[in-house]
């Protein structure tokens, strides 16, 4: 019974109410991961879930047992370091309060799994060819989720737009 | 606010007129507006690398030893009386520590306002908190839960039952009308304004337009909640908040508790999103309360439901604009008057009219707007108080005289430009609306717009352009204080309770800190954040950055007196005055005289200091009373509607600012673009839903109040006129609001090009297009 978490084993809490955002922000000090509505409508709380984005306030604690979560403190390969993307995002100025951004990242990082696996969505034109990686409005639609009310939402798209166009993250 | 402070004003006013410009704060232009060396390049945000990982710390993540998690009780009732509050069940629920309500909470006084003349308050619902059993809104706090963790004190909280004896609540706009009270001033202006006659023009006029216009209920929505970590050590308070008024907070505070204000701490350092709403409200309070009463250190952190019953937002506007005008566009008449919520206990203005009373040369004008009372949270400042809605309904109504003319929207607004105030006389500071205009034109391909509505179609989408002015005034406040502490290996550090939610406040400062000190970047650091540095005054009104620039511009001169002092007469400085020298290359020199040169390094050295530290304070900003000092916008957009749908969708939107000097074209560009997001929201999604039966808002949650997400957002082009403002410190003015104004109006303008319908009354959804 535990929950890896960054490559790191934690034992699961002992309420079953707790969510995964509670979990990491208030049990484990984890709180690079943000609580922003609690009920799934923001993404500030996006964590990454075997591969998958999820979004961690719709999560209990208990439904990640024995399964691996990334948050924003794993994704960087070195602790000091910065993940491609966490640098395109300061080049190219996709934040500011910088709240939504973990989110963002994370959101974006899985994101990009998503299109490269070629699973198309809303604004895809060709469903049979599958989406066109690096359209501006594929990343938009897929990046929905993720809200930013300091409105860097240019710089957010170009910094994915960066990543897609460059280096595999 | 009161004849009195119009007196006051008037008269300052007059005499500033006498004053010659040049004995005033900014008589000669700053010599930073010639010599820039870090100021106006590409700077990545300092705290960009802590953000993007994580590791900047918000007001919910502080930690602390034997944390409580509170939860609130919110009453459903506008307006009456608690007669029954059963807690029974909740105080023994596992983990509850404390269920606190009227009957047990301590005795604690009103909150101060915030006010422009008292800059150590920072109250927006200026009501008793949880003091008695009345009831004065629909969502007042009437029990507040401590427990173990956020789900035992979640589920306490609802096992608390209330009831009410309701009394008769004043909760419909419409009906409140007919008691509106007009105030005698808004913000530092005469509300009333009458000059010549504007109902002679508008029945002599070649063409008119007279509409009313209408804007509802906003939130700011942060997608930081506003949340506190609060804990007594005695009589000493500390509250970890989420603020843009860090002084302010702890001043009012002290005053709730009748402690001094140097035993309250504020701090906060990065904010989560402020845009107006994230001052001082009842959760800091109550949190602060509950923490006393429980002996421990409590989290209050607002749920989005709690977040719409305890901080209020922007207020719903009803404005009605008549433009009379001669066949030749020139405005002989402008009338602007209007309503909006402001009930007492409310300390913020809507001032939606102030626009009117400086963008456009009018023969005559007849601007006043009065105020309702209704029993609701009380309205505060969002994003450009006042010009945010005000611009909609002037700019709407200059789109709709343009159309009547038959004169292209650009070409009315260049014949009513004024080349000073146009009602007090003053001139501009620096101005150039038609710059911004003819660039942000050239750049959208403005010559592309078909002036006739209804006339570009692609399948089902009706394709428009239109065009807004934005517009926000200029501000400085007086107090702003900065420490500059230099080191001995010539390293600065400037220190102030200064703010950061997003605008790039250290980053920005930093620059200006080594331009004005000669110093390289990486020889300064800029921390803000907490009441322990130097007087702040808050982030707001878009006057943080003139104000600290101020400051640190006079804590400058005070270094460099500081610096000949040590410097003595064994040194190639000897016998000169401050007047004589600059800031350049990591120390001191002669105007004029490069030989004559001391590093810093060296005096400190010679004086054997380890460092020196100077305070500087941002003088009264008399510019702002002698000179008519605003920032003003060009605003574009092209979108699409869906004839049958009725779906509005931005397809470009462009920005040209004049906004004086920028500072930091990255950092600038972002908040811009971030206004005008704001913006877009607020034309095409945004609404807080009000129940006028019950006074309850119910868009309570974040799932349905609408802000615009990535696939509402096209890119938005960014330009600047980059004028200085000869009278500010660094050329520079405010940018943090102007980028909303305007943009609603340009929206709606586009929409009614493309299909020919006039819509009114924000925000502009599918309905009104189909049904209008």
């Amino acid at each position: 019974m535990a929950i890896v978490i960054n490559g790191t084993n934690y034992p699961l809490p002992d309420d079953p109410r707790v969510s995964l955002l509670d979990f990491l922000r208030e049990r484990l000090g984890l709180t690079g991961t943000k609580l922003g509505c609690n009920q799934g409508g923001c993404g500030a709380c996006t964590v990454i879930l075997d591969g998958t984005r999820v979004l961690s306030c719709l999560t209990l604690a208990v439904q990640a047992d024995g399964r691996d979560v990334l948050t924003i403190e794993g994704l960087a390969s070195d602790q000091s370091g910065l993940h491609p993307l966490q640098q395109a995002f300061i080049d190219h100025d996709g934040l500011q309060c910088g709240y939504c951004t973990p989110g963002q990242i994370c959101s974006a990082v899985a994101m990009i799994g998503e299109l490269r696996r070629g699973d198309p969505s809303y604004v895809t034109a060709d469903l049979v060819e599958g989406p066109k990686g690096g359209l501006r409005q594929e990343i938009r639609e897929r990046m929905s989720g993720n809200l930013c009310r300091c409105g860097a939402h240019n710089g957010i798209v170009a910094a994915i737009e960066q990543m897609l166009n460059g280096e595999a993250p | 606010m009161s004849k009195l402070q119009n007196a006051i004003v008037g008269g300052v006013r007059t005499a500033m007129g006498y004053v010659p410009g040049n004995w005033l704060p900014g008589g000669t232009p700053d010599p930073l507006i010639e010599r820039r060396v870090t100021l106006g390049t590409q700077q990545s945000r300092v705290d960009g690398p802590d953000k993007v990982r994580g590791a900047a710390h918000f007001a919910a993540e502080v930690p602390m030893e034997g944390l409580l998690y509170a939860a609130c009780v919110h009453s459903t009732i506008p307006r009456g009386r608690i007669t029954e509050l059963d807690v029974a069940a909740a105080e023994t629920a596992p983990g509850v520590a404390l269920v606190m309500t009227h009957r047990n909470a301590p005795k604690m006084a009103v909150p101060p306002p915030i006010g422009l003349t008292n800059l150590k308050a920072a109250g927006n619902n200026i009501l008793p908190v949880m003091q008695d059993a009345e009831i004065r809104w629909n969502g007042q706090t009437v029990a507040v839960v401590l427990a173990e963790t956020q789900e035992q004190a979640d589920l306490a909280a609802s096992l608390i039952k209330v009831g009410y004896e309701a009394a008769v609540a004043r909760t419909r706009f419409e009906k409140a009308k007919a008691d509106a009270r007009t105030p005698d001033s808004l913000m530092i202006e005469k509300n009333r304004l009458k000059k010549g006659d504007v109902a002679v023009a508008l029945q002599a006029a070649a063409r008119s337009v007279d509409a009313i216009y209408r804007t509802p209920w906003h939130n700011h929505t942060p997608i930081e909640p506003n949340a506190a970590t609060i804990a007594w050590k005695g009589d000493r308070l500390t509250v970890h908040d989420a603020t843009q008024m860090l002084n302010g907070t702890a001043g009012s505070l002290a005053k709730v508790f009748g402690i001094k204000e140097s035993q309250v701490y504020v701090s906060s350092p990065f904010v989560g999103g402020g845009f107006g709403g994230k001052a001082l409200w009842d959760h800091q309070i109550l949190g602060a309360a509950a923490a006393k009463l429980a002996g421990r250190p409590v989290r209050i952190a607002l749920s989005r439901a709690s977040m719409v019953r305890l901080i209020g937002g922007r207020s719903p506007t009803e404005q009605r604009v008549a433009l009379a005008a001669a066949a030749d566009g020139r405005l002989k008449g402008l009338l602007h008057h209007g309503f909006s919520v402001k009930p007492p206990h409310s300390a913020c203005d809507e001032a939606f009219t102030l626009t009117s009373r400086s963008l456009y040369a009018s023969e005559s004008f007849d601007v006043v707007q009065h105020t309702i009372d209704l029993d609701v949270l009380a309205n505060t400042f969002m994003r450009a108080p006042g010009e945010a809605p005000g611009t909609f309904a002037l700019e709407s109504a200059m789109d709709e005289l343009a159309h009547e003319l038959g004169m292209d929207p650009i070409e009315l607004r260049r014949r009513n430009v004024p080349d000073r105030n146009p009602v007090s006389g003053a001139p501009h500071s620096q101005s150039d609306v038609m710059l911004a205009y003819d660039l942000g034109a050239k750049r959208f391909g403005w010559d592309r717009r078909a002036a006739a509505p209804r006339s570009r179609r692609e399948g089902e989408w009706l394709i428009g352009m239109g065009c807004a002015t934005g517009s926000f005034p200029y501000a400085r406040m007086p107090g702003m204080t900065v420490r500059i502490t230099l080191d001995g290996s010539g390293h600065a550090t400037v220190s102030s309770a200064a703010h950061e939610m997003g605008m790039g406040t250290a980053t920005v400062q930093r620059q200006h800190t080594a331009d004005r000190l000669g110093l390289p970047l990486e020889s300064v650091t800029v921390t803000i954040g907490d009441t322990s540095l130097p007087f702040g005054s808050f982030a707001g009104g878009s006057s943080q950055t003139a104000s600290l620039g101020a400051a640190i511009n006079a804590a400058s001169g005070k270094l460099a007196v500081e610096l000949l002092r040590l410097a003595g007469n064994d040194t190639p400085l000897a016998g000169l005055r401050p007047a004589e020298i600059e800031f350049v290359n990591g120390g001191l020199r002669k105007i004029g005289e490069p030989s004559r040169y001391e590093s810093f390094v060296s005096i400190l050295k010679r004086a054997a200091r380890d460092q020196i530290s100077v305070t500087g304070v941002s003088s009264a900003p008399l510019e702002m009373l002698k000179f008519s000092m605003h920032s003003r916008s060009a605003i574009f957009c092209e979108l699409l509607v869906s004839d049958v749908t009725g779906e509005v969708r931005v397809d470009r939107l462009v920005g040209c600012f004049d906004c004086g000097r920028i500072l930091n074209p990255k950092t600038a560009a972002s908040q811009f673009r971030g206004g005008m997001i704001m913006g877009i929201g607020m034309a095409l999604t945004e609404e807080a839903l009000f129940d006028e039966r019950t006074g309850r808002v119910m868009s309570a949650s974040i799932a349905d109040y609408h802000v615009p997400a990535h696939l509402d957002v096209p890119d938005i082009d960014i330009l600047w006129t980059d004028i200085p403002d000869p009278r500010t410190p660094m050329g520079a003015r405010g940018i943090g609001e102007i980028g909303i104004t305007g943009v609603a109006a340009a929206i709606a303008n586009a929409a009614f090009n493309a299909t020919g319908k006039r819509v009114r009354e924000l925000p502009l959804t599918p309905d009104k297009f189909l049904f209008a």
